[in-house]
Formats: C-alpha cells, structure tokens, sequence
C-alpha cells in the first residue's frame, strides 16, 4: 500500500501529457440549441434556445440544478444526442454534419462508468487509441503514459471491475485523452466519489486546463463550478440564466450578501428597511440581498417583533455563484 | 475518410476477438454443448434403447440442422443480448459511440463481430457433429457445391446477426426470457433440423408455416451444400431468401438502431 502511494506520489509530480497547441477563439459555439424529447406523456422540452461560446483554453462550467438541461447540452456537444433545433459548432466541426469530425477532436467521460468491463485497464486505454487509429505500439506507449501521469500504472493490469469509483473516473479521463482532443468534456465528474478524490479530480483538472486543453465540466454542485471553472453558463429549466466569469457572476449579484429569516409566524406586513436593495417576504421567510447586511439582521427581528413574530431560522450567504442564482432567477438553488 | 473508419471498424473487431480468445474455453464449453448432447441422444442413445432403430443415418441429416441452428441463433443471441447489455448498463454503448465512426458504421460493426462470432460457432458444431459418433458411423457429408457453401458462409451469418441487432434495438432486457422461450426455441424446433423440410408434406399447415422462419433457410441451404442427395429446398430459393433477407433486415436493423441510439 505504502509503495503504491510512493509510487503515485512521484507520478504526480510528472508533466500532464502534450496536447496540441491552439489558437485563440472559440472552441465551442451554440446558437439556439434547443431539444425536445418525445414521451409518451407528450413532448418534454429539455432545452429551450441555448446560445453560448465557450472559449479555447479555458476551464468553463456548465451549472445547473438537475433536470436543467446539463446532460443534454452536452448530450449534443458530444454527438450522442440530436438537437431538435438550432446548431452547435464542437473545435471547428457541426455537430450535425460532422459528427466523425466533432467525435475526433473531443474527449468525453461521462458520468456513468462506462468503462469496457471485459478489459484491462490498460487494454481500456489501448484500444480507445486504436478506435482512433494509433497504431498497437502506439497506442501502447500512450496508454502507460497517461497511467503513470494519472498515477494508475500499478493499477494497469487490474480488470476495470475491480476499481473503486475514484480510480475508476482517473482512468476514464486518460482513456479520454487517448487520442489527444482539442476539448476534453466531463459530465458530472465528482458525483459519488469522496471528497478526497473529488479534490484530486479538481487538481488534475486544472492540471489539464493549464496545458491549454479546453475543459467544459457539467456539475450541479456550485462549491464545484466556483472553486474549479473561469467562466460558467448557468441553466434552468433549459434555459440559460447567465454566462459569465465566476468573478464577473458574483459581482453581478452586486457583491450582495443575502440575508434569510425564518419568522414564527406569516409576516406579510413586515416593514422592510428603505436601503435594502431587494426583498422578497414568503409566508413566514423573508430574504433581503444588501452589499452590507451590518444593522440588517436587528433591524428585521425588531419588524417582526412589531408584528408579534419571534425568529426561528437565519442565515446568511456570501457574494457567492448561490447568491448571484438566487438573484437572477429568485429561486433557491437546490443541488 | 472511408479508410479511418474501416480501420476504427477493425480495432473494434480486434477487440471482440481479443476478449473472444481469453475466454475461448468458455465459447468452446457454451457452443458444443448442446449439439454434443444432441448428437449424442439420436445418434447414440436412441437407437440404441431402440426408440429410433433405422436411424443411423441420422447423423448426416444432423449436420447440416445442428451448423445452421447454431450459427443462426449465436449470431441472434451474441448481437441482441451485448447490444441490449451496452444500452441498459451505464449506458455503455457510449464508449463506442464516442469512437470516430458514424453510428451506421457501428450498427455494421456489430452485425459483421456477430456474423464473425457465429461462423466460429458453426464450425465448432461442425467438428462435434462430424467427428463425435458411434464406430464406423461417421456421416457421410462432402462439399458439393463450394460456390453455395461460401455463400452460405457468408450470408447465413449476416442475416441472422441483422436479425439480432434488430431484435436488440427493439426489445428491453427484461423481454429477453421471453424471446427466447417464444421465438428461439420455437425457430430451432422448427428449424427443419432435424428434418428436411420436405418431409413436412405429412403437415401442409406447418409446412407452410415454418417458411417464416429464418433457421429453415439456412438449414435447407447447408442441406444443399454437404448432403444434396437428402431432399432440400432448390438452391435459387434458399440462396434468393438469404440474400433478400440479409439486404432487407440488415437495412431495417441499421435504421432501428439509429434512432434507438440518437433519442
């Protein structure tokens, strides 16, 4: 056990793989992109006119709660799904009518373990390079490249299925840099592993980043895009609500703290101080956002007072990528 | 262009003969098995408690029953159950989507590893039949006709391996049971495998009846191949149906399992 940790700690330190160099602009572009599932319950629309542009070389969120339209989004970038409407354009190919091109230039881990289960985990990585057309020496070589980088080369000879869920993700990432994509795209990356890996997934990530690939992450979890991404796109119920730079987004909200009381009682008639720059009373809660929430806190419990309403619950939350949700859509994020 | 997918197509198949050959003895084991037995039962348990006495020819009716039976329903089987494993699990089916290759070229991936797959299988009933009897009793099969037995090698495969990505686009996991007690059972039963079809004039209605069923063809057709004097089906017919069916499914095959893989 010990060797083996030794054995990945000195791996880690070894350079991420050479990927090709690019140019500037975009590396992904949609316009309008919109689907619609049929069902037998009728038709569901997934995503409703998505246009965004996401930039070459950087590390960009794609956040949403569930059901927003993550997966389909990136269903449709990486060819898998159809769009009903509009067109995306994935490292210079249309999605539509290049989808060999797209599937060519992209590397893709999805959140489900589709791993080859009859394989090797090096096997996994050596054929993904022969799918595109590496030679078996080739593909070979790669493959205990990309494991010692990644810090599995122990792990190499071992049946996918004997991997636990961490590991199991690290292999998926370098089997999907086989073929050296210009856009490495991960859906849900750290869903169910311990926040252990989950860090290292983010190290390795932003490892990835800084080599000039161009990463899109889907994540539903805020800490995730606001920690790991420069710019995210957030979606709801299929639309996008924002696309900008985690700093830009947490400015945009004003900077504001949002403050959140829960009062025993309704206190619909609860007189909220003139500075406050947004409230909203629901029933029994009333949530103000201000750049200073000082003052605020007493000010309020003594509204409710006035009311006869005592506090039950109060909390408070940062500029944040939550607040800035909270105020473009006035909606409580729930992850 | 056309290059880069014939060589994605042949690292794919590289792949099934790879996992193919580490579990080689298992494939051995779950292909000879049954026609073992069965041979075994008719051509050595039955006559000799007497049930079939006469019937030590049988083994020259078998060979080409037991081929065609086998090679249909391992192509059927091998295509429709992996297919329906990578579209439930995970979703694991992605993995070789993401492979450049358009998802037409995929679909004939897995048909042309399934033809591949069941061919083995027919050749590995072939040398149990042939070679498994009683002293002295080896069935007396000779290549008549070499044109018609590549062809056979050909096509038999193709259109049943169609037939099981068809089968595996339509059908849920959950249904598998019942395919099999409802349509492979039945389709080796009724496969004229162990009877050439034409001594099914005792029973017009079941003569008919059976033409639906693709294992008669390639069973009538293998008959034409190694035993011509036993009565079979004339080969323009068995030939025509073959090629017909393997252009016909393997173009519904293909469309179904674009549309079940591109929602």
């Amino acid at each position: 056990m010990t060797t083996v940790a030794t054995n990945q700690s000195a791996h880690r330190h070894s350079e991420p793989p050479p990927v090709p160099s690019r140019g500037a602009g975009a590396a992904i572009t949609t316009v309008e992109l919109g689907k619609t599932y049929r069902s037998r319950g009728g038709p569901v629309v997934a995503l409703r006119g998505l246009s965004m542009e996401v930039q070459r070389g950087e590390l960009f969120g794609l956040l949403g709660p569930n059901g927003a339209g993550k997966s389909t989004t990136i269903g449709i970038l990486t060819t898998l799904i159809r769009p009903s409407s509009g067109s995306a354009i994935v490292a210079g190919a249309d999605v539509l009518r290049e989808p060999v091109a797209v599937k060519r230039r992209i590397g893709v881990v999805s959140q489900a373990n589709n791993l080859d289960r009859e394989l090797t985990v090096a096997e996994n990585l050596e054929f993904r390079g022969r799918y595109f057309g590496l030679r078996t020496s080739a593909a070979r070589r790669r493959a205990r490249e990309l494991l010692e980088w990644d810090g599995l080369a122990a792990r190499a000879e071992a049946m996918v299925t004997q991997l636990s869920g961490g590991q199991a993700k690290r292999v998926a990432i370098a089997r999907a840099l086989m073929h050296t994509p210009e856009v490495l795209v991960l859906d849900e990356p750290t869903a169910g592993v311990d926040p252990q890996t989950r860090i290292r997934l983010w190290k390795t990530i932003r490892e990835l980043r800084d080599t000039g690939l161009t990463v899109v992450v889907a994540t539903h979890l805020l800490a995730e895009a606001e920690d790991l991404c420069d710019r995210v796109a957030i979606l709801d119920h299929g639309r996008l609500v924002v696309c900008d730079s985690v700093a830009g987004l947490t400015g945009r909200a004003g900077g504001d703290r949002v403050l959140t009381v829960l009062f025993d009682g309704p206190v619909d008639q609860i007189a909220i101080p003139h500075w406050v720059r947004r409230a909203e009373v629901d029933g029994a809660q009333v949530r103000a956002s201000a750049a200073n929430t000082d003052g605020l806190l007493s000010e309020l419990i003594a509204a409710g007072a006035a009311l006869g309403r005592g506090v039950r619950d109060v909390t408070t939350l940062l500029p944040s990528l939550e607040s800035a949700f909270l105020a473009l859509t006035d909606k409580e994020y729930r992850e | 262009m056309r290059m880069s997918i014939l060589r994605t197509g042949a690292a794919m198949l590289a792949r099934e003969l790879h996992v193919l050959r580490r579990n080689l003895l298992q494939f051995a084991v779950n292909t000879g098995m049954q026609p073992l037995l069965a041979v075994f039962v008719f051509t050595y348990v039955l006559p000799k408690i007497g049930v079939m006495r006469g019937a030590q020819g049988f083994g020259t009716i078998l060979v080409p029953g037991l081929v065609a039976s086998t090679t249909v329903l391992t192509a059927i089987a091998v295509v429709s159950t992996s297919l329906m494993r990578e579209l439930s699990f995970g979703r694991a089916i992605e993995d070789r989507m993401l492979a450049p290759l358009p998802v037409w070229g995929l679909g004939v991936q897995k048909i042309v590893w399934g033809a591949l797959h069941a061919f083995l299988a027919g050749l590995v009933v072939f040398l149990v039949v042939y070679f498994v009897h009683e002293p002295g009793m080896r069935p007396s099969v000779h290549v008549a006709n070499w044109p018609l037995l590549v062809s056979c090698l050909v096509f038999i495969p193709l259109m049943a391996a169609s037939v099981g990505l068809l089968v595996g686009t339509i059908l849920e996991p959950s249904q598998v049971s019942v395919f099999i007690n409802l349509a492979m059972i039945p389709a080796t039963m009724l496969g004229c495998v162990y009877f050439p079809w034409a001594a099914l004039r005792a029973i017009p209605w079941l003569q008919v009846g059976v033409l639906i069923n693709p294992v008669v063809y390639a069973s009538e057709a293998l008959r034409a191949v190694f035993t011509p004097d036993l009565p079979h089906m004339p080969v323009a017919v068995v030939l025509s149906v073959l090629v017909a069916a393997t252009a016909g499914v393997g173009w519904l095959a293909i469309r179904s399992f674009q549309r079940r893989l591109l929602g």
